[in-house]
Order: C-alpha cells, then sequence, then structure tokens
C-alpha cells in the first residue's frame, strides 16, 4: 500500500467532532485522561461546556454518558479500547445496552495498534465483549474518513454503538469505493475462486493479497465487513454461495471476533470451507507495529498463503 | 390468627396530602401512608416468596417522603424532561418504589401482584424500559451516582432546573465506582444533585463493620470534597426528612449528601438489623407476626 494516503482514523475522530459540533448541539463528549491521544481533546478545548474528561475512570465515565443520554443529549465516550471494553463491561452491559441508551463508544488504540506499549494495551477481546451484548452495534472502520462518515450515521442511531479504531496512520482506501452504509458489507472487489472478509486495518491487507492472488490467476471477493454487528448476512451469504471459500482477517483474538461471527452466519445458513486469520488464542507483545502484525499472521503474505492451502 | 387470603391492606388515598398546607399534618399524613406502604411491600414480597424486604423497609420513609413532599413529577407524562429524577441505585429496595410508583398513578395497584412473575412489568429489579416513572434501571450495585452525576450535567448543558436525586445503601458504597463518581462530582459540581444515604449499617452477609466498615462515612464524604449535612437525619422520621429537603434547597448551588439513619427490615422487631432478611423470603410464621407488628403501629400512627 506504499504510495497511498495515509491518516489515522485518531485524526479523523478529532476533526469530525469539530466539524459535528455546531451541526449537533446535543452532542457532548467524555473522556478517561487520555484525549490528547484519542484527539477528542480538539473538542474540549473548544466545547468545554459539552466536553467532560473524567480521570482514569472508564466504568464512571461510561454510566455518566449513560446518564446524560437520558436527558436527550448524545454522548460520544472515548478511550483506549481494552479499557473501555474490560473496565466498563458492567456499564456498557447494565446501563448502555440494558436501557438501549444512544451512547457512541469510541475503543481508541485497539488491536495491536498501541504496539510497543505491549501486551497490557493491547485489545484483542473487544469485538468478542462489545458483540455479545444485547442492543450493542459494532463497527470496526476500515479508514478514517469511513469513520468519520459512520461516525455521524451513528448519531442517528437509537441505541448504542461501538467504534474500534486504529492508532497509527493507515492507508486511505475508503475514497476510492462507493460511500459504505451503516449495517452493510461493502464488496470491494468482486470475485468467483475465494472471498476474503477483512474490517479495519486488515481491509488493505485483503485488497493486496487479492492484487497478489490475481498474478497467480485466482479471482477473490474481497468484503470490507465493517460492521460486525448488525450483520449484513444476505451479502455475506451471496458472496460465500458463489465462492465456497472464505478467509477472513482481523486484528483480534480469532475468539469471538470477525471470524467468529462470520462462521456463526456461514455454519447455519451456507457452510464452506473457512479460514479464520488472527491472533490465535495469545497475548502478543510490545514491537514496532507492522513487525507486530506480521509475527502474528495478520498480513497479506498470510492471507495469500491461507488462499492457496484453501484452493489446492 | 391472621387470614392470609382476606386480610389485604386497602389502598391508601394520599391525594390529600398534597393539599395539606399545615406542614405538621402533612407529615403525619405521610408518616401513616409510608407505613400502609410498608405493609403493602411486606405483603407483595411474602406473596412473592421472594424479593427484598430489609432494604425496602429501611428505605420506605425516605421515599415516600420524596414522592409526597420533595419531587416535582408528573405521573401522567412519565418522561417529561423537566421533572426531577431519582436513581435507586440500591436497586434491591425495588418492591417499595413500585407500591409508591403505584399510589402516585404511574400504573394500577392492581398491578403489583405481578411483580416478579413472568410478562410482568414489575421486574427483580427496577427496569426503566418496562415500568412507567422508573428514571433508571439499577440492581447492580455501584452505579447510580455515575449516572445520576450525567443526569444531573445534563440539566447544566441544557439549562434546565431539575433535581437529581440518588439514593444509596452500604452495599453501593462498598463499589469502588461509587468513589470514582464521588470524585468526580466534586471535580464537576452540577448543581441540585444530592446523594442520600440510606445508612442501615447492614449488608447481605452482615453488619457492614464487619463485611467493609464505612466509617467515619460523612467524614470519607467531606475529605472527597463534597457538601455534606452536618445533621444525620432520622431516615424513619418524615418530618426529619423534610427537614432534611430544607437544607437541601438552601444548600442547590453544589452537590450536597444528606445521610439518613436508618434500620434494615424497620417495622418488624425480630427481622430489624439482622442482614438475614436481606432478601430471605418471607415464611408463613414470620409474615404472621411482622403483620401484627406493622399494623399495630399503623393503628398507633393517627392522622
Amino acid at each position: 500500500m506504499s504510495g497511498v494516503k495515509q491518516i489515522s482514523m485518531r485524526q479523523s475522530f478529532g476533526e469530525k467532532l469539530l466539524e459535528m459540533a455546531d451541526r449537533y448541539p446535543e452532542l457532548v463528549v467524555l473522556d478517561a485522561d487520555v484525549s490528547s491521544s484519542t484527539q477528542t481533546i480538539h473538542f474540549g478545548k473548544k466545547y468545554p461546556e459539552r466536553f467532560f474528561n473524567v480521570g482514569v475512570a472508564e466504568a464512571n465515565m461510561v454510566d455518566i454518558a449513560g446518564g446524560l443520554a437520558t436527558c436527550g443529549l448524545r454522548p460520544v465516550a472515548s478511550a483506549f479500547a481494552i479499557f473501555l471494553a474490560l473496565k466498563s463491561t458492567d456499564q456498557v452491559r447494565n446501563n448502555i445496552c440494558y436501557n438501549n441508551l444512544p451512547v457512541i463508544l469510541v475503543g481508541g488504540y485497539a488491536g495491536l495498534s498501541d504496539s510497543f506499549d505491549g501486551a497490557s494495551h493491547q485489545s484483542i477481546t473487544d469485538i468478542a465483549i462489545m458483540r455479545a451484548m444485547p442492543n450493542m452495534n459494532v463497527i470496526v472502520p476500515s479508514d478514517g474518513p469511513e469513520f468519520g462518515r459512520l461516525l455521524e450515521e451513528a448519531l442517528r442511531i437509537d441505541g448504542p454503538v461501538y467504534f474500534r479504531i486504529c492508532r497509527n496512520e493507515s492507508p486511505v482506501i475508503s475514497d476510492k469505493f462507493p460511500v459504505v452504509e451503516f449495517g452493510k458489507i461493502q464488496v470491494l472487489s468482486e470475485g468467483n475462486d475465494i472471498t476474503i472478509a477483512a474490517c479495519g486495518i486488515t481491509v488493505p491487507m485483503a485488497l493486496e493479497a487479492a492484487a497478489k492472488l490475481k498474478i497467480k490467476g485466482y479471482s477473490s471477493e474481497v468484503l470490507n465487513i465493517s460492521s460486525i454487528k448488525p450483520l449484513d448476512s444476505e451479502t455475506l451469504i451471496k458472496s460465500a454461495s458463489k465462492t465456497k471459500l472464505i478467509i477472513t482477517i482481523e486484528e483480534h483474538s480469532v475468539i469471538g471476533g470477525l471470524g467468529s461471527v462470520v462462521s456463526e452466519c456461514l455454519m447455519q445458513n451456507c457452510p464452506v470451507k473457512m479460514k479464520i486469520i488472527g491472533l490465535n488464542d495469545v497475548f502478543a507483545e510490545s514491537g514496532p507495529y507492522n513487525d507486530l502484525l506480521s509475527k502474528y499472521g495478520i498480513s497479506a503474505d498470510n492471507i495469500v498463503n491461507s488462499a492457496i492451502e484453501l484452493l489446492k | 390468627m391472621i387470614d392470609f387470603e382476606s386480610k389485604t391492606v386497602k389502598k391508601a388515598n394520599p391525594r390529600n396530602i398534597f393539599q395539606e398546607k399545615d406542614i405538621l399534618v402533612k407529615a403525619t399524613k405521610i408518616q401513616h401512608f409510608a407505613q400502609q406502604c410498608r405493609i403493602n411491600t411486606f405483603e407483595m414480597i411474602y406473596n412473592r416468596g421472594n424479593g427484598h424486604w430489609g432494604g425496602s423497609a429501611s428505605v420506605t420513609e425516605i421515599l415516600t417522603t420524596l414522592y409526597y413532599h420533595i419531587m416535582n413529577i408528573d405521573p401522567a407524562n412519565p418522561k417529561w424532561e423537566d421533572r426531577d429524577r431519582l436513581i435507586l441505585s440500591k436497586g434491591h429496595a425495588a418492591p417499595i418504589l413500585y407500591a409508591l410508583l403505584a399510589d402516585r398513578g404511574y400504573f394500577s395497584v392492581e398491578e403489583l401482584t405481578t411483580f416478579r412473575q413472568l410478562n410482568s412489568r414489575l421486574q427483580g429489579h427496577p427496569c426503566m424500559d418496562k415500568t412507567p416513572g422508573v428514571d433508571m434501571s439499577t440492581g447492580a450495585l455501584g452505579h447510580g451516582l455515575s449516572i445520576g452525576l450525567g443526569m444531573a450535567l445534563g440539566a447544566k448543558v441544557l439549562k434546565k432546573k431539575y433535581w437529581t436525586f440518588i439514593i444509596v445503601g452500604d452495599g453501593c458504597l462498598n463499589e469502588g465506582q461509587s468513589w470514582e463518581a464521588i470524585m468526580s462530582v466534586a471535580k464537576f459540581r452540577p448543581e441540585r444533585m444530592v446523594i442520600m444515604v440510606d445508612y442501615n449499617k447492614v449488608q447481605l452477609d452482615g453488619p457492614s463493620s464487619e463485611i467493609m466498615p464505612l466509617d467515619p462515612l460523612p467524614e470519607k464524604f467531606k475529605a472527597f470534597n463534597l457538601n455534606v449535612s452536618d445533621r444525620i437525619f432520622d431516615g424513619h422520621s418524615v418530618s426529619e426528612i423534610m427537614e432534611s429537603w430544607d437544607w437541601m434547597q438552601k444548600n442547590q448551588d453544589s452537590p450536597s449528601v444528606v445521610i439518613y439513619k436508618t434500620h434494615k427490615g424497620k417495622g418488624v422487631s425480630f427481622m430489624e438489623d439482622q442482614s438475614k432478611w436481606h432478601g430471605a423470603p418471607i415464611d408463613n410464621n414470620s409474615y404472621a407476626l411482622g403483620r401484627v407488628e406493622l399494623l399495630s403501629q399503623l393503628e398507633k400512627l393517627h392522622v
């Protein structure tokens, strides 16, 4: 993906909040002492009366957001994904989801993207946790601009939404495709031999792998499943029915994430041979982001090798 | 002998409480009515065979005074955006909350018999999406103060004047989240937010002094930089609870804390201050004896 414009999702987050602030007076933002990292600080500086930095207290933050939502406000609560999903699980479940409150949770630094900080900061179970909660919507945008568009759409949804976003710069690909709809799978390239389903920063990897497989004579269908929940099962089943082979790739544990979502759907509707790529039930470690992803098998090359195995 | 089938307490008629101008007479009427609600709650829990009697009895007068003297609400419009908010953070006291909501007209008193039954709107713990008049679902302890802070901050952002009352018990204050919330209440300092402590000093497993000591409680709140009433009010005396409301109104410019001394299981001598009656089913014998005590107290409360 060299030569492609790079932008971080958190930069898009900070800019989008500012851009929406005047159009959505009911928008309020909360952060847990990481606003200069997550970029909510810019909103906070310009709209201090609508910004609440609660300190390092994610559980407290999520419940405060719930209270604000009951008054007709639209809270966006931001923190590192790992702490949002783990330290405030009870609050997300018993307050936000149980009461179906329109709170938007933005988990930053997700997956392995807080790479040098190590496994203590790497969020590899947040999709599994969040999607298990009734009423919750779970979105893993593929790049910054797509995140910005979906964030605005989420403000119109009458219920909780969890966004999982990456810390680092990542390739901007969404400008080359039609705008992704909330809750829909985006077919990025059509193919007949194999389906490659990705979400988040693995979407560019899937496109790269498809290009490499094309050279080897295979045609791949690439799906951007940014909407983990609700799942656009119709598009998924249609693709799997056609190719009969599917690979999923995610920056998350292979337990409970995208691979699980896809297999739950296909096993009941259209069982096909499948390979799930992700963290194989292990904690990762400190290191440069791209090297770390490669070491743990989250790469275009691993998709290509896995595809060739399946295609044999 | 008590006839369990026929001796139901007749529905109270508290409507005249609101017209009462004489504050002492009003206090007497609310006190009498609170005892009727306590008896209704005792019946409800006995009939269902489960539910939390101890904490319901403990908070009876506090809740009754909120609903009949303090709060600005409209039962015909439960979602009225300017209404005062109440969070019963000790959600296990749901039975007494339901008894009061029914008497305030949010739903029929007959519906109380469905408590904890399949398809009922009256869940084991309060659920805002099912029960009209419930401002927040509670049950998992420790959430109320954070959520209440959100509601109070909502008033600030939206420039509204409503009050937010949060009732916590010993168990709630065991939760670490409560103290995260208290720190942030002291930071953001919304107006008209009151933390009301139903301080019965007994929790599920035993006396709080053994399970998780909270004392010195007022000093702890003060050390967290909150405005705490120096007077500890009797949480079973309606006139004292009314006086606590006077104090709250004088202190409405910043969040405040009011501590009420209460007794778990209040009204049934052998159940009072006993952790066993946190959530134990009320057996036939205890019901018969308890009911006699509760009714005799009611008779002494002349209106």
